[in-house]
């Protein structure tokens, strides 16, 4: 029997169920690790070579490396572990968003000091598909 | 014997903590949310808690993915900050009740709601930025605070429902509790926000401002919200909000709100804050 996925039609939203999770246990834990300062360090270091220490498949070592976190997102990483990554780079919550939205660090702070992002459009894929 | 006299709702975004952390709380950006918890520390400075029902959820701080509670109750002594990457935040270690929290874990278990017990954790912004809201900066927090962590980062999490039940079973347990605590129970996390992907930034006021409404009048109604319509209207981490509804479920019926405040934006999020007295 199969799991209905009713969300799977909301647009630029990667929910974190099941399939998700279990695809990124090991992309997660690599991201658990960078809370100890001596493993930043390490990472800091040689990306690569930490990396090697994951059992983490070549798509997710590589999306990593790019810091692209709606790939990262794709391949089951969830914002809250891979925040201790963008931590790690010293960015914010905010600039790490703004980067997953295609926009500008700007027109992002910009958006959200004017309300954030409306609901309006942006409830149903087919709406942005239209769009 | 303990009673539940107050429940207090807030977010708890991390970049207020760090506005507290690095004394920025003047800044253009942030007074205008700050001065919205201003009346809140004078009522809990005339109100003040023997004890705080946290209910907050953990950011893959205490809890990575080998191993993942629903519901855990901190049992516990001390906990310390957690380190999220930036360091610790600069706040007192949270003192714990073991004895209440015992007790309640004890009385849950045996209306059907089984916790995972904590006894060692740290305890991150989810915890500590609603009590630096409450409390302001002292030496060491005021009161005892028994940490409740909710899962709200695994879909799904539990339901609203269950949320708002396992509240009312919050509340026979404290009341069965054979010692004189003024206790207040708080939900945190919310309001409207979604942190990850090209939706990120989403923001639904008229969602936010119908559940402030609702949360006073009708917790009953609010509570059968299918996780769909979180996701879908209040963005992929507005689903943290069935949090508020196990404070809501430890309350009165009916309560006095003594307070009601609202901020866009915090970092991504919309915050949402109240206070209800039992009545």
């Amino acid at each position: 029997m199969t799991l209905e996925k009713p969300y799977a039609d909301i647009p630029g939203t990667v929910v974190f169920d099941s399939d998700v999770a279990r695809r990124g246990y090991w992309i997660n834990q690599f991201c658990m690790s960078l809370m100890k300062a001596e493993n930043r360090q390490r990472f800091r270091a040689d990306e690569k070579a930490y990396l090697d220490g994951w059992r983490m498949s070549a798509e997710q070592k590589q999306a990593v490396l790019d810091r692209d976190y709606n790939r990262i997102l794709e391949l089951g990483g969830n914002v809250y572990f891979f925040a201790k990554l963008f931590y790690t780079d010293q960015q914010s919550f905010e600039q790490a968003a703004s980067s997953m939205t295609g926009m500008t660090r700007e027109a992002y702070r910009e958006m959200m000091l004017s309300g954030g992002r409306p609901p309006e459009g942006n409830r149903y894929r087919k709406e942005w598909e239209s769009g | 014997m303990a009673r539940i006299t107050a429940g207090v709702t807030t977010s708890h975004v991390p970049a207020i903590g760090a506005a507290i952390d690095l004394g920025k709380m003047q800044d253009p950006y942030w007074a205008p949310l700050f001065e919205g918890y201003e009346f809140s520390k004078q009522w809990i400075k005339d109100n003040p808690p023997d004890v705080v029902f946290l209910v907050y959820n953990d950011h893959a701080s205490a809890f990575g993915m080998e191993l993942i509670p629903t519901f855990a109750i901190g049992c516990g002594e001390e906990y310390p900050p957690a380190d999220e990457g930036w360091g610790p935040r600069p706040v007192p270690n949270v003192i714990g009740h073991p004895g209440l929290g015992w007790h309640i874990r004890q009385s849950l278990a045996e209306d059907d709601f089984d916790l995972t017990i904590v006894n060692e954790m740290a305890v991150d912004h989810g915890l500590t930025v609603p009590l630096s809201l409450m409390f302001g900066q002292p030496d060491a927090w005021p009161c005892k605070i028994i940490p409740f962590a909710v899962n709200v980062i695994f879909y799904p999490p539990p339901s609203g429902r269950r949320c708002f039940n396992l509240g009312k079973a919050i509340r026979r347990a404290v009341e069965s509790f054979d010692e004189d605590l003024n206790v207040q129970v708080w939900g945190t996390g919310g309001m409207s926000h979604q942190l990850q992907g090209p939706r990120a930034g989403l923001i639904n006021k008229e969602f936010d401002n119908d559940y402030l409404d609702r949360l006073v009048t009708d917790p009953e109604g609010l509570a059968a919200i299918p996780h769909l319509d979180y996701l879908r209207d209040a963005g992929s981490e507005g689903i943290e909000l069935v949090m508020w509804l196990i404070m809501r479920g430890a309350l009165n019926t009916d309560v006095r709100q003594v307070h009601r405040f609202y901020h866009v934006p915090a970092s991504n999020t919309a915050v949402g804050h109240l206070i209800l007295e039992n009545t």
